[in-house]
């Protein structure tokens, strides 16, 4: 992965997804405000995948929404293919839809039940006029199917006779239908047993490694997050407080909200586990409709001085790629 | 069996089957196992392996008519559960045996303070006077780290989140020092700092008060971290059980071989393909004949696809239930 070289397929500054807060009778007051996603930079290159990890609350699924333009952007800017999405109106957005999809968590609720499946992933050729004739459709289709490692018949069926994992199949293959550069998978593998994650997460790699596929990986889940990810941010309240490689991020975590991370995840291998420490983070996340003034990881980190608790440390390079917001991280 | 600890809990046999519309269910189907004074067994599986029926079944917990314990037994202290007159379960449910579930939220009362339902226990099993179960009830809660516990007896679950409801939840299982906890899929709902959180308090709790733990779970890092022992179900069946580093080292069923292969682990460089289970769970209405493993098994020979195989030892505490002598590449 290089640094100084094209303009990447996707380039983020500064983005701010923020949610007014109302209440009253017709909600006509607003009393707050969250802000979701406060302030983010990151790019991601063609081909590429980056990890955004973080728990519930801290931003990651809202930042993968406004990526796409699935919600309104309140600041920054979102540049795909070199050119600013940010303020394009749902027909400019159109044409561009088909070079961004999208992968849910949940292969239970995304999928249309009273569709065969067939014109559930033939569907966005319609949308998106790819649809030719019939015949090419069915074509078209069948190969996705096939792509995705179910059996084209199986596109006569309905969604409830599938499994979670096939189910999650023919998600990837309704977004693949339209030749994307670029799949925002928010949780995609979240909602499946251990067995199927696996045929699951190789079929993420073989799709990438076939057509080239960037992905925008959200996941709460850092064992998945670290097998699948060339670059991982981690997410906290509505911050990125630290980007770096797979590499960097696991063997040398700058962060102490990432240390803690980490520490937290349990190991499958109880030799290993009985010599680690298992000291807990304490507290919980707290609102983002009240975050805390300075850092914000001050109310539960481990080495938060007043500095941290009035001064929010800025996003820095600590090293080439490797970046992290912490007044005490060390170069 | 060669352990020499008191058995507090044995399962033998335990079949319970669930009456739907595409005919009989059988989720859990001859299971047996055990749990002696003070440990903690885990029992891991994935979805409709039958370790939740497993548990609720412990318990009597099982709707009727939908559902219906079928056969085996459950010794507890001496006695059938499975026999017992439904008050002498009553009996037993919160005081000798807890349970913690999975969902706080549907397990607590959203009517009643925290404080009623953390000292209901006491005042319910031990005749203890409402005043003091509602201090030991602030107690409890500040023994599980809420803060404010003793404003926050007067609190309502809605005002607590989701971390601090499973605490909640922690205190009012623990309230009459039960001789064994049942917890099922106790922190799946929760981030992964709060899950540390939620499971370290839960071992040193159990641990001081002497109580066993029976942990169901699909997390075999959390297994790995917190089982003594280990009880591996496929398909309502135990495929195999053991001491947790014998499971993790030296895995003996094909299952739990490919169960280990198959989850991305923290502690390797990444990159490495992962090694899945081919092809789907059975219909549990439609189980085959022999192994229920035998359709997705690498070392299936036609002897596993008629006749099913029994669990039995391999080893000193560690039995499997496969008719093929492998072990793990090493």
């Amino acid at each position: 992965m290089s640094h100084s070289q094209p303009e990447p397929l996707l380039a983020v500054r500064g983005l701010r997804v923020h949610f007014p807060v109302r209440r009253g009778l017709l909600a006509k007051r607003q009393v707050g405000t969250v802000k979701a996603v406060d302030g983010i930079d990151f790019s991601l290159a063609a081909g590429e995948t980056l990890g955004l990890v973080g728990e519930s609350g801290s931003g990651k699924s809202t930042a993968g929404l406004a990526v796409l333009r699935l919600l309104d952007v309140t600041g920054g800017d979102v540049r795909f293919e070199g050119r600013d999405i940010t303020a394009l109106g749902r027909t400019e957005m159109r044409p561009l839809r088909r070079r961004m999809q999208m992968v849910y968590q949940d292969p239970f609720s995304s999928l249309n039940p009273r569709m065969k499946v067939a014109d559930i992933v033939g569907e966005p050729l319609i949308v998106h006029g790819e649809a030719g004739s019939r015949g090419a459709r069915r074509e078209r289709v069948a190969e996705l199917l096939d792509l995705v490692g179910l059996r084209p018949e199986m596109g006569r069926r309905y969604p409830h006779e599938f499994s979670g994992g096939q189910r999650q199949r023919i998600g990837i293959a309704r977004a693949l239908a339209v030749s994307p550069a670029l799949v925002v998978c928010d949780e995609p593998v979240s909602a499946l047993d251990v067995s199927i994650q696996a045929q699951v997460v190789n079929l993420f790699q073989d799709l990438q490694a076939r057509l080239g596929l960037a992905y925008l990986f959200i996941a709460h889940d850092l064992a998945v997050v670290r097998h699948i990810s060339d670059r991982i941010a981690v997410m906290y309240l509505g911050k990125i407080v630290e980007l770096a490689s797979r590499e960097q991020l696991y063997r040398r975590p700058r962060h102490p909200y990432t240390r803690a991370l980490l520490a937290a995840v349990p190991i499958p291998n109880p030799r290993l586990e009985a010599q680690r420490s298992h000291q807990a983070l304490v507290g919980e996340i707290p609102s983002p409709l009240a975050p805390p003034p300075g850092c914000r990881f001050s109310t539960r980190c481990p080495m938060a001085t007043d500095l941290c608790r009035t001064e929010e440390p800025p996003l820095r390079d600590l090293a080439v790629g490797h970046r992290a917001a912490c007044h005490f991280a060390e170069d | 069996m060669a352990r020499t600890a008191t058995k507090l809990l044995e399962v033998d046999g335990l079949a319970v089957r669930f009456h739907t519309d595409r005919g009989v269910v059988p989720a859990v189907d001859g299971v047996s196992f055990d749990v002696a004074e003070g440990e903690t067994l885990a029992i891991v599986g994935e979805s409709g392996s039958g370790k939740s029926v497993t548990a609720m079944s412990i318990l009597r917990l099982i709707q009727r008519p939908a559902g219906e314990i079928a056969g085996g037994r459950v010794m507890f202290e001496g006695r059938d559960l499975l026999q017992l007159p439904e008050r002498q379960m009553q009996e037993i449910r919160g005081d000798r045996i807890a349970m913690i579930s999975q969902e706080p939220m549907s397990s607590l009362n959203p009517a009643l303070t925290i404080g009623l339902q953390v000292g209901e226990p006491l005042n319910r099993h031990r005749g203890m006077p409402w005043p003091d179960a509602l201090q030991v009830a602030g107690t409890m809660l500040r023994k599980v780290h809420i803060p404010g516990a003793a404003s926050r007896v007067r609190a309502y679950p809605h005002e607590f989140s989701g971390g601090m409801r499973q605490r909640a939840m922690i205190a009012m299982a623990l309230t009459c020092t039960p001789r064994l906890i049942i917890a099922d899929e106790p922190t799946t709902a929760l981030d992964v700092t709060v899950q540390a959180q939620i499971l370290e308090l839960l071992k040193q709790l159990t641990r001081e008060a002497g109580s066993a733990m029976i942990l169901i779970t699909h997390d075999l890092g959390v297994v790995a971290r917190y089982a003594d022992r280990v009880c591996v179900m496929y398909a309502g069946r135990v495929v195999e059980s053991g001491p947790a580093l014998e499971i993790y080292e030296d895995p003996r069923h094909p299952y739990t071989m490919g169960l280990m292969a198959s989850v991305p682990r923290l502690d390797d460089a990444g990159r490495q393909r992962l090694v899945p289970i081919e092809g789907q769970p059975p219909d549990l209405a439609n189980m085959p004949p022999g192994c229920a493993f035998a359709p997705r098994c690498r070392f299936v020979t036609d002897r596993c696809r008629q006749e099913r195989p029994a669990l039995l030892s391999v080893g000193d505490q560690h039995m499997k239930a496969c008719f093929a002598d492998v072990a793990q590449p090493t």
